[in-house]
């Protein structure tokens, strides 16, 4: 005990010393462009370089430590090295040639040179040569800028202002400066919109929306639009997809067998969490402790269903408490990467090989999710739709308090939520991470390095746990929000490793800004809203995506925001919007997971043969044309366009989805009978319009790729008609073959060959890159 | 540029290939025909490959696993263990059993009776390889094959244990065999995915499969497996709507294409470039895949030796003898699932029939390969997840028995690019219980395949989360005794 509180001391001494330092890390520069900068720091250049190539044989593992030598701390890397028998140092300050580290880094023996050759890695000329440096100017060592809390600091000052529009802008400007670089103008109007609306709703701008926005010249046209998306009922829809990816939710048990969930009631709280706009800190403290707080509060318990949205096994013959543990594990895993951004499963069978978490560390984080009643395996398949613990909501409940749950009939639904059992079972260390290997008795604590677990501030149970998250001083929650949150407006976050805040992760690119977002969030009662429009009211934000040669040059991934990025919509958007522009969308929110279109098979064809979800049973009627938010995901066969688009597959906390380009994808939009049909329905409705054609190509091209055709866009779409209006009228029999397409009953007196045209040039539309684009 | 052009992994390249393609490739590119395969002609896979990462040369291009999904019992196929059959009924020594940890399924029998294959052995061969009654045709092909006796892993239920083989690991999202496969060496035919599933189910009973088995994981979605299925469209929307011809979808993407392109006017954007590109190869996918799926211009002798099954799409023979013709058309990884291999109870009834649907046509495949002079450059793995207890689970009577779960000891089998051809390696005991010779562990089988493949498993890494992966975890040897 008194060791650890005497090093705990000194942690609090290194912090506050590091606070004052960090002031001077402004001129640092992330980029790698092979320039040795004035200042070599030890966080941004050194620490990256000790990290990956040292500390899996000279960091926390103490088990695979090599020599005594540890790096990862200034105490270990200047302690004498035990290998020697006069006094030798991995690094002495001002003098390279007597730091053992660097020679060994430059030597030119196998037997000595570092990294060993067997271990594939390899340091480069320009990393030597920073360390170089660095030990000349001192080899000071800092604590990891991620385990240090963060500070507001000033706003950068800037010469000229013109560009600005809120504190964001400050950061970025600054840093595009320095680049050499200059921000886009602002992006044209009809652009601007849809980035906004698919951003802030998931769905594109209505006719009715362009028309009044493009019509608007006020000076707060904008925030006008902004503050009506975010009031829009489908604001907490765009919000919850990301954070079903974090909870890993699907409607199924996801292994084997892979029978029925219901845990679609939660998913429902989520969205309404959103649109109500509810703290973070509330939404966080009930979704871990809902069922802790001091009053019983039925709807804080159904927000507790996110530790329990893991996978669950229902294979007979396995060990219950293997499976037990592997749950356990994943709340300890999916804690630590969606609300710490670390790498905590890296613990779970030795210490960590890069950040200071120790396995010990890891089995007092887990013992807070250890007190459950469950079992591993609960029953078989079918036995039941939610293992205990368990919640029953009934219509008496929806009616007085969950009022925004969508039951559709008058049955029960069973959602699996948390509960502890006080002194249900201790909680061990497992050796080797092995359910049966236990090892010394453990007690709730969290890792130190990142902020202690004060016993007299925090209760030993998860409600304690979220007051150690929520504290002011805690260096990672804010960050990881706000870095997410970023990463949702900016495709990547400003850690861009937005999993993994560790000494592995990737560095802030404008480290000033996180902090100062970080903070601010706090400050404003964590007000989820109030950042996002922070964000989407930035000049950064809204400047236009026109990329040039020079920029593409000067920073080709676009770090430095001197342009927007474009991005294709996530897969739940692609589905939204063709639906949405077509008008076949069904607006409601929440309820059982639907089955839309879906090829034959593909259930029967990797099933078990057991269980409700053997095969899969399309549903019909409204319900085809749901939000991608409900389709129904079944984990062993997730839905196959969700996942070409790049959907996380839910099988565990996700929190960056990857953003390709495949063929199979230009499949999907080529064949696939949901796109077919939205052409097919516009093209039924817009034939019958009193327009010209070219209008009514124009107002498809609004509805879909939400601005007015350009002129040569518009003739060659017409080229195009007029073709496809000769060829289908030289073949009717084919015309009615192609709007054969979909369930939506057809419009009664169509004309085939005209709707036919229509929907071939509606289908083009559909299909261009723009389309499925915020650009 | 032709051949940038037609390396999958566009995300690696994409900046380097895009600076050099010219500009309005658009509409011209999409009247080409298919472009020729790339391996043919060139000095063999992997001499331009996207990431330069092949790291010695390979004996094999091309792996076509053969997965026997549900655990096939080893003592009813390759690993002949006649003390069973003498000591029937007789409780398995605890020396033996060692302490192993059983299944929820027998955890609770209080005996565990020994019993012995109901189906008889012989040797086969020049190598005398054993092998059941119920593999005839497999028998045939002994001096093609190397049966490995001692295959073990640590997972005791399926879902573990096959997430094991696949991926290196029991649990998590970690990238397939197949995706290290496309990510490390590219791919050989820029008309057809890198990394093909075929599905198929026998008689017995049955265990499912998860698309996680086939998952990228954390690597590019250029590397998931492309799941082919039975039904019209092989691809999933591969084919045109009904109305639309091969001309008529032309003409459409010659007008998107110019669309696209007045984007990248606008934007510069270099992604718009690459659409277009992926346009132009679903397009040429259209024409490629059904021709390497039509089995109707087959002859009637290779028909025969894979049996009329194979008539019959989405049947084991079918798929075995897609397997050939994809691998034949340079598709890296063709994965085959075949489930029914559960005998938990009446083993005796169900196994024949198992074996008789893959019997046949993983025999031929052998052989086809072979006579095509391809089984050189192609490595045919067959086994599945674990193997089967030496006790009887349940009821044993004279004439019926089943088998629960075996880590510790089971069979699989390789043939061609590379492996030593009619040999059987390691043994296990009188009793089939414990290995006694030569273990090969799952990771040193898939540091032993990416051997073959001419990468080195530990250097084929990926960095994601601050940690470098490979399919082999921490692990892995390979086993030199089956190289040729």
């Amino acid at each position: 005990m008194k060791t650890s509180t005497y090093s705990l001391k000194s942690l609090v001494l290194v912090l506050i010393a590091a606070l004052f330092s960090c002031k001077n890390d402004k001129s640092v520069d992330v980029t790698n462009n092979n320039t040795i900068p004035e200042v070599v720091d030890f966080n941004f250049h050194i620490r990256p370089i000790l990290s990956d190539n040292c500390f899996t044989c000279h960091g926390p593992d103490e088990n695979q430590r090599k020599s005594g030598l540890r790096l990862d701390t200034e105490e270990g890397a200047f302690t004498a090295l035990k290998d020697y028998d006069e006094d030798r140092f991995a690094f002495v300050s001002g003098k390279p040639h007597q730091s053992e580290a660097y020679n060994r880094l430059v030597s030119g023996d196998t037997s000595e040179v570092m990294p060993p050759p067997g271990s594939n890695l390899k340091v480069s000329e320009y990393e030597i040569s920073l360390i170089k440096k660095w030990i000349e100017q001192g080899a000071q060592y800092k604590p990891h800028w991620a385990f240090v809390s963060p500070i507001k600091s000033k706003l950068p000052k800037l010469t000229n202002k013109d560009w600005v529009s809120n504190e964001i802008d400050y950061f970025i400007q600054k840093k595009i400066e320095e680049k050499g670089l200059t921000p886009n103008a602002k992006a044209d109007k009809a652009r601007l919109l849809k980035r906004v609306s698919f951003d802030l709703t998931g769905l594109p701008p209505s006719l009715e929306m362009q028309e009044s926005f493009m019509n608007d010249d006020s000076d707060n046209a904008y925030e006008k639009v902004v503050d009506e998306l975010l009031a829009n009922k489908h604001y907490g829809e765009k919000m919850a997809v990301h954070w079903l990816d974090v909870a890993r939710y699907a409607d199924s048990h996801g292994y084997q067998d892979d029978g029925l969930r219901t845990m679609w009631p939660w998913r429902d709280w989520v969205i309404h969490a959103f649109n109500e706009n509810y703290p973070y800190d509330k939404f966080l403290t009930w979704q871990l402790a809902g069922d802790l707080l001091p009053e019983e509060n039925i709807e804080a318990l159904l927000a507790t269903g996110f530790n329990r949205n893991h996978k669950i096994t229902q294979e007979g013959g396995v060990i219950d408490e293997e499976y037990r543990i592997e749950y356990v594990s994943d709340r300890t895993n999916t804690f630590g990467k969606a609300f710490l951004g670390l790498t905590m499963e890296c613990a779970k069978c030795h210490d960590h090989k890069y950040d200071p978490i120790s396995q010990k560390d890891y089995y007092s984080t887990f013992a807070f999710f250890d007190k459950v009643p469950e079992k591993g395996l609960f029953g078989t398949i079918d036995a039941n739709f939610a293992d205990p613990p368990n919640m029953t909501i009934s219509d008496e409940l929806i009616e007085d308090i969950l009022t925004f749950i969508n039951k559709k009939d008058t049955a029960n639904v069973n959602v699996m939520v948390m509960k502890d059992s006080v002194g249900i079972r201790e909680t061990h260390i497992l050796n080797r991470g092995n359910y049966d290997a236990k090892g010394e008795i453990v007690s709730f604590d969290t890792p130190e390095a990142i902020l202690e677990y004060d016993t007299n501030r925090f209760k030993p149970n998860r409600l304690g746990l979220v007051k150690w998250l929520l504290s002011d001083e805690h260096p990672l929650t804010s960050r990881v929000f706000v870095n997410r949150i970023w990463q949702e407006f900016f495709g990547r976050g400003i850690v861009k490793s937005v999993g993994d805040f560790g000494m592995q992760g990737d560095l802030p690119t404008h480290p000033e800004l996180l902090d100062w977002l970080a903070v601010d969030f706090r400050e404003n009662n964590w007000d989820i809203k109030h950042l996002v429009k922070k964000i989407v009211t930035s000049s950064t934000y809204t400047q236009s995506s026109v990329v040039d040669e020079q920029k593409i040059a000067k920073d080709p991934e676009n770090i430095y925001l001197s342009r927007m990025h474009r991005f294709r919509l996530n897969a739940e958007m692609v589905r939204d919007q063709v639906l949405a522009s077509s008008g076949l969308l069904n607006e409601e929110i929440g309820g059982p997971s639907v089955k839309p279109y879906q090829p034959d098979g593909m259930w029967s064809a990797a099933t078990s043969g057991r269980g409700l979800l053997k095969k899969y049973i399309q549903d019909h009627g409204d319900d085809l044309y749901r939000r991608g938010i409900y389709t129904f995901i079944k984990r062993t066969v997730p839905p196959p366009v969700m996942l070409t688009f790049d959907a996380s597959n839910r099988d565990q906390c996700e929190v960056r989805r990857l953003t390709t380009s495949t063929p199979l994808q230009a499949l999907i939009m080529l064949n696939d009978p949901t796109v077919l049909e939205a052409a097919r329905v516009m093209a039924e409705r817009l034939d019958e319009e009193s327009l010209e054609n070219d209008d009514k190509i124009n107002k498809a091209f609004k509805l879909i790729v939400c601005r007015d055709a350009k002129e040569e866009e518009k003739n060659l779409l017409m080229e195009y008609y007029g073709d496809q209006l000769s060829q289908f009228e030289a073949d009717p029999e084919e015309a009615k073959k192609f709007i054969d397409v979909g369930e939506y009953p057809p419009k009664e007196d169509r004309n085939d060959v005209t709707v036919a045209a229509l929907m071939q040039v509606i289908h083009t539309i559909y299909n261009m890159e723009e389309a499925i684009t915020k650009s | 540029m032709e051949k940038e052009f037609l390396e999958n992994n566009l995300n690696v390249n994409r900046r380097h290939f895009l600076g050099k393609m010219a500009m309005g490739v658009g509409s011209a590119a999409l009247g080409s025909l298919l472009l020729p395969d790339l391996f043919k002609g060139s000095g063999g896979a992997g001499d331009e490959l996207p990431l330069g990462i092949k790291h010695f040369a390979s004996k094999a291009k091309r792996v076509i696993m053969l997965f026997q999904n549900g655990a096939p019992s080893q003592l009813e196929s390759f690993d002949y263990k006649p003390t069973l059959n003498k000591m029937f009924g007789q409780d398995l020594p605890e020396s033996i059993r060692g302490g192993q940890r059983l299944t929820g399924m027998t955890a609770n029998q209080d005996k565990f009776p020994l019993v012995g294959s109901k189906f008889a052995f012989n040797q086969y061969g020049q190598s005398g390889t054993w092998v059941s009654d119920l593999f005839p045709n497999i028998a045939k092909i002994t001096d093609d094959i190397c049966v490995i006796k001692t295959m073990h892993t640590e997972a005791i239920n399926h879902d573990p244990a096959l997430t094991f083989l696949q991926t290196g690991s029991q649990q998590g999202n970690r990238p397939s065999m197949g995706a290290w496969l496309s990510y490390g060496l590219g791919s050989e035919n820029k008309n057809l995915p890198s990394f093909c599933v075929l599905l198929s189910r026998g008689r017995g009973n049955g265990q499912g499969v998860y698309s996680k088995l086939w998952t990228n994981g954390f690597l590019d979605s250029n590397h998931q497996g492309v799941q082919f299925s039975a039904s019209e469209d092989p691809v999933l929307y591969l084919n045109n709507p009904a109305g639309i011809d091969m001309q008529s979808r032309k003409k459409m993407l010659d007008h998107l294409a110019s669309l696209n392109e007045m984007g990248y006017q606008e934007f510069g954007d270099p992604e718009i470039h690459a659409k277009i590109q992926q346009y132009e190869m679903a397009y040429r996918m259209q024409t490629a895949v059904p021709e390497v799926t039509d089995i109707s211009k087959e002859p009637d002798h290779i028909i025969k030796m894979y049996g009329a099954d194979c008539m019959q799409p989405g049947t084991y023979a079918s798929n075995c003898l897609l397997a050939r013709k994809l691998s034949e058309s340079g598709v890296r990884f063709v994965q085959l699932y075949h489930q029914g291999w559960d005998q938990h109870g009446n083993l005796p009834g169900e196994m024949p029939k198992q074996a008789e649907d893959v019997d046949r046509a993983s025999a031929a495949l052998i052989t086809d390969l072979k006579q095509r002079g391809l089984l050189d450059e192609t490595l045919v793995i067959w086994g599945g997840e674990f193997g089967r207890t030496n006790y009887c689970q349940g009821k044993l009577s004279e004439g019926n028995y089943g088998r629960d779960h075996h880590p510790r000891c089971y069979s699989m089998w390789m043939a061609g690019g590379g492996v030593k051809a009619g040999t059987s390696y390691g043994e296990t005991d009188e009793f089939g219980y414990n290995i006694v010779k030569d273990p090969v562990h799952i990771h040193d089988l898939q540091a032993t395949i990416m051997h073959l493949m001419g990468l080195d498993h530990e250097k084929l890494t990926y960095k994601y989360q601050g940690r470098r992966f490979r399919l082999t975890d921490v692990h892995g040897k390979v086993v030199k005794g089956i190289l040729a």
